[in-house]
């Protein structure tokens, strides 16, 4: 159960560690899917713990709610490559005077 | 638990693969495999049909859309590795291993008591529970996904539409173009010669060569030349042939 909960905390912190790292946005959508994939491991393995379902119900919420998040996000990343010709997470700095 | 010895080392290393590849499509191989381990683990502890769906969503279509957007946006672009504030990365480095620790110390506290399993939960079968619950007491979450999910479909069909600001150049313009050019710079209206047609070298990334004996590098298709993969088309080649011939067929006479 602790093993399980650990792996899950060790890839959260990594994906949190490449969001702040990387400067490409797409790697960093990458990190969050990550971070999402490791709660969704935690979810499962507390449901097993606790020997409900509620966990693995949660857990498919969050697949549903990235699926979500990824499509518009992307969508945001293409159109703003189309514009600035980057998807550097640096380069889109429009809104600083 | 086996399984989870196996796995546990292969999906750090991925994800820390995730972080250090310098190309994203590393990154998101990483990431694929990092997805179907965690799917096994679902498999393992009783969860089979976020099994499927890991595979299903997540490897399937996830991965798939992140794909096909690094090859919209160009799949050769590396990250730059100049650091917009100075130290951030190193800072990162060290909260991300403070956090690590303070995590899992407090959370392995917290866990507590003997592992229930879902032995008694999966007794009807697991997708049988999760529908029991998903219809049941979540209705109003599975209702409020639906129009999430419309939303975001919306959303991205509204962020990724392409307003023409140009009108498009139809046939007719591009013939009237070309007659323009050549009537103002003499460029030739037909097509460009074939690449390759060349004493030594007949491949497309070889330029042709003129009566003169200089190469034509418009023969060349564009995307080669902004790659620069151009080969060097020599005018001594036509010599080197024509000596080469002569040698083989005065070894013939002997």
């Amino acid at each position: 159960m602790t093993e399980y909960l650990t792996l899950s905390l060790i890839l959260f912190s990594i994906g949190a560690v490449g969001v702040l790292v990387r400067r490409n946005a797409i790697v960093v959508f990458m990190c969050i899917e990550l971070m999402l994939n490791a709660t969704n491991l935690a979810f499962v393995s507390f449901s097993r713990q606790h020997g409900n379902l509620d966990g693995q119900v949660a857990a498919f919420f969050v697949m549903v709610v990235a699926a979500a998040e990824v499509v518009v996000g992307l969508a945001i990343i293409v159109s703003i490559y189309r514009t600035r010709r980057t998807t550097s997470v640096d380069e889109a700095s429009l809104l600083k005077s | 638990m086996t399984v989870f010895w196996v796995l546990a080392p292969i999906m750090v290393v991925a994800a820390l693969g995730l972080v250090f590849a310098r190309r994203a499509v590393h990154a998101a191989l990483g990431l694929a495999v990092v997805m179907i381990s965690l799917a096994v683990l679902y498999a393992v502890q009783g969860a089979p049909f976020l099994f499927a769906v890991q595979i299903i969503v997540y490897t399937g279509a996830i991965m798939m859309l992140f794909l096909f957007v690094l090859m919209l946006v160009g799949v050769d672009s590396p990250d730059s590795l100049a650091e917009t504030i100075r130290g951030q990365r190193l800072a990162a480095g060290v909260v991300g291993l403070v956090f690590a620790a303070l995590a899992v110390l407090v959370i392995a506290q917290g866990v507590t008591g003997a592992v229930t399993g879902l032995d008694e939960a999966n007794a009807d079968g697991n997708v049988y529970g999760l529908a029991e619950l998903l219809f049941g007491p979540y209705i109003l979450a599975v209702e409020f996904t639906a129009a999430l999910l419309i939303t975001a479909v919306l959303g991205a069909m509204v962020l990724a539409h392409h307003e023409r600001l140009t009108p498009k150049r139809s046939q007719a313009d591009h013939a009237a173009q070309r007659m323009r050019e050549y009537a103002e710079t003499g460029r030739h209206p037909g097509n460009a010669p074939t690449p390759g047609v060349f004493a030594q070298h007949n491949a497309v990334d070889t330029p042709a060569i003129l009566p003169d004996g200089s190469a034509l590098h418009e023969s060349v298709p564009p995307s080669l030349v902004e790659r620069g993969q151009v080969r060097e088309a020599r005018a001594a080649d036509v010599d080197d042939v024509a000596r080469q011939l002569e040698s083989d067929e005065g070894g013939d006479e002997k």
